[in-house]
């Protein structure tokens, strides 16, 4: 086993963990926090593929400001904190935990019947400069999902606004 | 990589044109202080009549490019832009008293109904995986703060919260399709990924078995926008809750851009795979059309009534696409079928969502039994309904006939019997339903004391509009049969390299 798969199996565990631990925490408080595990998880998976500049922003945005705010507005929401910890399971689990235990063996099953037809880059792409030509496939071939994007978030914003303004 | 800024905005004229006015809407609400101002829907109106002209000046001069890298501004993408601007046209003309009446936020449901209306576009002529994903959060973002827009009534909350939590999941199982599909062929662009699979089946043996799961995973999240049979939970809830104009616009607007979106995916991505997607169509078009008739036989809410009924017809459109065989000639292709059906199912379904918008506006209830003796207290409305219930029942000579003859045709023409015997039986049960609902209108006596039901003039030309449509369709049916036929044009794989 080489150190990058190791590393590999760590932030996966960490991920998965993190999630698994998320829902099924009884407050959502300690779901949040949860969260940042998963986030974390996933910044480590961007920098083992390269992609460290991804890596570094899913840190700042993921856990410096969404996992933040979340838990501020968790904080701030008096009806949320004030409530005693739900019980950690509803009626419903046994069939979720089947349902999703069937889908990940179907997906795993998958994965390995496909074995090393995977289409996998020839080579490992120059990354000296990710930021430069993320910057530059933004402005040209992903310019348009990039602009689409800006309006997806100024409706949420939009529609955050007038749904929880008070009049 | 140079783009060519001049081309591309002549290809994405009605995107711009939506996108602009949308921001001027929402900059003129800031500066405008009176909500019942005619000046922010009349802008409104102006950017759709404008995106709508571009768009019809694209089919006629027949304009056939991509724009962007991702974006196909195809024919039939023009094709479901007119469908999703004209939606929201005949939508606006009702929305104007419907949302002054109940909310305060009139000049930002406006620009959200441009919004929405740009993403409807978007996703119609998303040519690249990533392009189609963003597009499909577009317009489902959209839609759930449009369909929880009354925030003070309990119903409308209930109803964007389901449809936000079936939509989050289904939007991730079609991620994962997605990704499943990207890591097969290593690109995201639809004709690519078909190209890809020209290469000799033994070279890539493996990645065969992925194709049949990435699809249903895909069908999973498309198959919630369309509302098919089993992602169809949300609907009935959602419709009740939202605002009706909105509903009107979920069942017409964006179920169409599922289908383009369907079109695409089948017919761009995976043509070497259709006997696959064939027999999974066949099922979900069976599954749609019996349940959704069959639960609407036992409906009292208006809005519920017709949330079945847009479930049940989404599955007659499907069969359309499940007789899609690529050489025939037309109408028997099954995608023109499609095509044509929805522009009936435009005219008639937002016409009969603009009758329910009328009677609630005027009585205050979306109860089906409020409606007895409708034919009393506004001739008019009463005869408008039984138009659309008899296209809905695909009866002639209205729109639904010719749409539905067009479907079946192409089901029969690809030796689809089955389905077809299948249609014909749930069009027979669909009848029961919307029949009852005239019952109540001719034979049931109104109420001691009901009042004449009264429209405001924008109201009752978006009624006229449809009910013109409506009639138009089922009596000279030659001019859509050729839109349709126009439209069928879509941008086809190349071989690679």
């Amino acid at each position: 086993m080489t150190l990058e798969q190791g590393i590999f199996i760590l932030a996966s565990l960490l991920m998965l963990g993190s999630a698994l631990a998320m829902v099924t925490a009884r407050s959502m408080f300690v779901a949040a926090l949860w969260m940042i595990g998963t986030f974390a998880g996933v910044a480590v998976l961007f920098i083992l593929l390269n992609a460290g500049f991804l890596g570094i922003v899913q840190i700042l945005i993921y856990i410096g400001a969404i996992a933040v705010l979340i838990l501020f507005a968790i904080m701030l929401t008096p009806d949320v904190m004030g409530l005693k910890p739900g019980p950690r399971y509803t009626g419903q689990w046994p069939l979720a935990a089947v349902m999703a235990s069937t889908l990940a063996a179907v997906i795993v099953l998958l994965l390995v019947r496909a074995g090393n037809d995977w289409h996998i880059a020839d080579a490992a792409p120059n990354v000296t400069d990710f930021a430069v030509q993320l910057g530059e496939a933004f402005m040209t071939t992903y310019l348009l999902p990039f602009e689409v994007a800006s309006g997806v978030l100024l409706v949420a914003l939009i529609g955050a606004l007038v749904i929880v303004r008070d009049e | 990589m140079q783009i060519n800024w001049a081309d591309t905005s002549f290809l994405l004229a009605p995107e711009i044109l939506l996108t602009v006015g949308a921001l001027i809407v929402l900059v003129l609400d800031l500066l405008i202080e009176d909500d019942t101002s005619p000046v922010l829907p009349g802008f409104t109106l102006l950017a759709l009549v404008s995106a709508f002209g571009a768009a019809a000046a694209h089919l006629v001069t027949g304009v056939d490019d991509v724009a962007l890298f991702m974006f196909a501004a195809d024919p039939l993408t023009h094709f479901f832009r007119l469908l999703g601007i004209g939606t929201a046209l005949l939508v606006l003309l009702v929305s104007v008293n419907y949302v002054q009446a109940r909310s305060k936020h009139t000049g930002e449901f406006y620009s959200l109904l441009l919004w929405v209306t740009l993403a409807v576009v978007l996703v119609a002529g998303a040519h690249d995986l990533i392009l189609l994903y963003l597009a499909f959060e577009f317009l489902s973002i959209t839609s759930y703060v449009l369909v929880g827009w009354l925030r003070d009534d309990a119903r409308s909350n209930e109803g964007a919260m389901k449809y936000l939590l079936f939509g989050a999941i289904s939007s991730a199982l079609m991620l994962y399709g997605m990704s499943l599909l990207y890591g097969a062929t290593g690109t995201t662009r639809l004709t690519e990924i078909a190209a890809f699979f020209t290469i000799p089946e033994t070279q890539i043996t493996g990645l065969y078995s992925i194709v049949v799961p990435a699809l249903v995973f895909l069908l999973a999240g498309i198959g919630f926008k369309i509302s098919l049979v089993p992602f169809h939970q949300w609907a009935p809830d959602a419709y009740e809750g939202a605002p009706t104009p909105v509903a009107a616009f979920l069942s017409v607007g964006s179920k169409s851009a599922g289908f383009a979106v369907l079109a695409r995916v089948l017919l761009e991505a995976m043509p070497a795979f259709q006997e696959h997607w064939t027999s999974l169509l066949v099922v979900l078009s069976i599954l749609t059309m019996t349940l959704g008739n069959l639960v609407a036989l036992r409906q009292t809410n208006m809005k519920r009534l017709l949330a079945y009924s847009s479930i049940a017809q989404a599955g007659y459109i499907l069969m359309g696409l499940a007789a899609y065989s690529a050489g025939a000639t037309f109408p028997a292709d099954g995608l023109s079928g499609v095509l044509i059906y929805l522009v009936a199912y435009l005219f008639t379904n937002v016409g009969v969502f603009i009758g329910a918008v009328i009677f609630e506006q005027a009585t205050g209830s979306v109860a089906i039994s409020d409606y007895a003796g409708l034919i009393r207290r506004s001739p008019w409305l009463a005869f408008t309904f039984v138009v659309f219930f008899l296209s809905l029942a695909g009866l002639p000579p209205t729109a639904g006939f010719v749409g539905k003859l067009a479907v079946f045709y192409a089901t029969v023409a690809k030796g689809l019997y089955f389905l077809a015997i299948i249609g014909v039986l749930n069009s027979v049960v669909s009848v029961y339903y919307y029949f009852n609902v005239i019952r109540q209108m001719f034979f049931m006596p109104a109420p001691e004391g009901a009042e004449r039901v009264r429209m405001p003039a924008s109201m009752g030309l978006a009624l006229a509009i449809s009910f013109v449509g409506t009639l138009l369709i089922g009596f000279y049916p030659e001019p859509f049969l050729n839109l349709a036929n126009m439209s069928r044009d879509f941008i086809s794989a190349l071989p690679l390299l």
